[in-house]
């Protein structure tokens, strides 16, 4: 009987597990400190991800119209926890942080991948990419780390049993793809609509306060790359006015001086 | 030691940044003091890549058909594993970031992606690299036993070399982990990723019915078509063509933007590109503070008169 409930429980509770990079909010001022090495977190609001709540979203979906439990993963410290919080309180039932500055791509995803050896998940869901590094490197890294199959850019995701059917954007156009789980995608703008995505109310946040979010230990992982000190672009050139009725000169400049056409 | 570098093609045909990759590995090579290789995968016109300077030119035939990141990345991995190549450089295509990762992950390599430039200093190697969608640079170094760069879209000069490049074919039989079922691909049309001039779209033309005007801007200057977020929110362009910081980047020789106020979150995604042309109603829309060029007009009285004179003198 026991042994039964168990099979049921897991042909049919899909578990989904989202990673979660906290970076700026997107009207931020980027600024540094200590000599341009450090990022001056003063004022600016963290918030998740705009690509993870994508996906974030989808898995909620998921867990409201197949039956899944949705948890959410980052690699980082307390400072995150406010963050993880949200999730839990959009819907998400449990938030897990490791515990260890999240130094690059590798440390991150090393974290992930040992995380999964104990604590398989059937689908997996991260970011094309972390709108503060820019770096679209996590997800890809933890599919070969795991052996896990990867779908970046994904658009659209279903489930069917144990087989994946996920729509890859690419340069000029779109491929379905059909993958037997588990799987990790990188999720964008478009696997949900923007009218999808959930601001959480009072309800939830009360009920976030009771789920958990568990604290655990990093394994040993070495960096690969550093970030020695930043730079803010050069300033720009004042903008050049033509007037609206001498479309000429524009013409003129754009073949003679910016030499682009 | 050598550098190894992935030329992507579609379709059997090289794509267009593949020049600019080669010439940015052979300055690279001289920095370094090494010889590089480059790498095709069922690549028909690969000799178009014997003038720059490459050693060895090798194209694989590989047995799946079309691009498959993880059996392209298996496949890069053994070549760069024989070729005992230290850094690895790939482009900033979707097709190069789905596979980076993987490949970084299975050599154990150091890697980053969006680097702008030549190294800052090569021993130890420190690139540069634009984060925080391009309101700043990270000076990064690398020190995995092989790095791998990804190098940004139009940021090195294309120049030819005279050189003895031998080619060579070898068959990899690979297995994939994703099967495909459906492509669809835009025939002969500019990318997004890939066009010289991108033209945008943003809210101030009202409705999808006058996009006609930005398409007929595009088709003269062989452009691609992009939009704003909120276009693509409300439905009168597709997804696909959302630009900006949760969009896809720009990073062209010349953005034309059209009735785009410039919100921060849409400028970190396109001021990559080198110039940049506005056209608003509004003289103080932000986007005049980021342009290079900018018409204080009506877009439905200039977009017709610039696709007429471009039109007349093309
Ligand atoms: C988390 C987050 C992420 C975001 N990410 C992105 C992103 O990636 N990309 C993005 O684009 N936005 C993004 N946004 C939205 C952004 O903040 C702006 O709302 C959006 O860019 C505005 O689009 P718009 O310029 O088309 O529209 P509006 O701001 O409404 O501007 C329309 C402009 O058209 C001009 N205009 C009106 N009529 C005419 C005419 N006849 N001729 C010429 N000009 C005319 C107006 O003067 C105005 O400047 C994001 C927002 C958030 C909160
Ligand atoms: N510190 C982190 N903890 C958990 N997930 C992360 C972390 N950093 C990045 N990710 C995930 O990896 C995706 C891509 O991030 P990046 O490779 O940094 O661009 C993000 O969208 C997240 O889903």
């Amino acid at each position: 009987m026991k042994i039964f409930f168990i099979f049921v429980f897991h042909l049919f509770l899909m578990k989904i597990l989202v990673c979660i990079s906290c970076v700026p909010d997107t009207t931020s001022k980027i600024n540094f400190k200590e000599n341009d090495t450090v990022f001056d977190d003063q004022g600016v609001q963290f918030v998740i991800n705009p690509n993870d709540e994508f996906g974030l979203t989808r898995a909620i979906w998921f867990k409201e119209k197949l039956g899944a439990s949705v948890d959410v993963l980052h690699v980082g410290q307390a400072s995150a926890d406010p963050t993880l919080r949200k999730a839990l309180a959009i819907g998400a039932d449990k938030a897990i942080r490791i515990d260890t500055p999240a130094l690059d791509a590798f440390v991150v995803a090393d974290q992930i991948s040992n995380y999964l050896q104990d604590n398989p998940y059937d689908l997996i869901i991260a970011g094309r990419e972390s709108i503060d590094y820019n770096g679209s490197m996590v997800p890809g890294l933890v599919g070969a780390k795991s052996d896990i199959a990867f779908v970046n850019t994904c658009v659209q995701l279903e489930i069917d049993g144990s087989t994946a059917t996920a729509t890859r954007e690419m340069d000029g156009g779109m491929e379905i793809l059909n993958v037997d789980l588990p799987l990790i995608i990188g999720s964008q703008k478009g696997l949900v609509e923007e009218t999808d995505l959930r601001i959480p109310n009072m309800r939830g946040i009360m009920q976030a306060r009771q789920k958990p979010l568990e604290v655990v230990s990093a394994v040993e992982s070495q960096a690969k790359s550093a970030i020695q000190n930043f730079e803010k672009p050069v300033p720009k050139a004042a903008v050049k006015l033509i007037p609206a009725d001498d479309i000429d000169q524009l013409i003129d400049l754009l073949q003679n001086e910016a030499k682009v056409l | 030691m050598s550098i190894l570098l992935f030329a992507e093609s579609q379709k059997g045909k090289l794509k267009k940044g593949s020049i600019e990759l080669s010439s940015y590995g052979f300055v690279l090579a001289k920095q370094q003091n090494t010889t590089f290789k480059i790498v095709t995968v069922n690549c028909e016109d690969a000799d178009q890549l014997a003038n720059y300077g490459a050693s060895k030119l090798i194209n694989l035939k590989l047995s799946t058909k079309h691009f498959e990141a993880h059996a392209y990345a298996t496949a890069l991995a053994e070549i760069a594993t024989k070729e005992d190549s230290k850094i690895i450089l790939i482009s900033s295509s979707a097709d190069a970031k789905y596979m980076g990762g993987i490949l970084a992950g299975k050599l154990q390599a150091g890697y980053v992606t969006n680097v702008v430039g030549l190294p800052v200093t090569n021993d130890p190697l420190t690139v540069k690299r634009s984060v925080f969608s391009n309101k700043a640079f990270a000076n990064t170094t690398l020190d995995g036993a092989i790095n791998i760069i990804g190098l940004s879209n139009n940021v090195h000069e294309e120049i030819s070399q005279d050189s003895s490049t031998t080619v060579e074919q070898q068959d990899v039989q690979t297995t994939s982990k994703c099967t495909q079922t459906s492509l669809e691909q835009s025939e002969g049309k500019a990318t997004i990723a890939d066009a010289d001039v991108v033209v945008s779209g943003g809210r101030g033309l009202k409705g999808p019915e006058n996009w006609g005007l930005i398409e007929d801007l595009a088709d003269v200057l062989g452009a691609a078509t992009a939009c704003s977020k909120p276009v693509s929110d409300m439905g009168w362009r597709p997804h696909s063509e959302h630009v900006g910081q949760t969009g896809k980047p720009v990073a062209t020789n010349l953005y034309i933007a059209v009735g785009i106020s410039g919100a921060i979150q849409h400028l970190a995604g396109v001021n990559a590109s080198k110039i940049k042309v506005v056209i608003n109603t509004d003289p103080e829309a932000p986007f005049f503070k980021a342009a290079d060029y900018g018409i204080v007009g009506d877009a439905f009285e200039v977009l017709p008169k610039l696709t007429e004179k471009l039109k007349a003198r093309a």
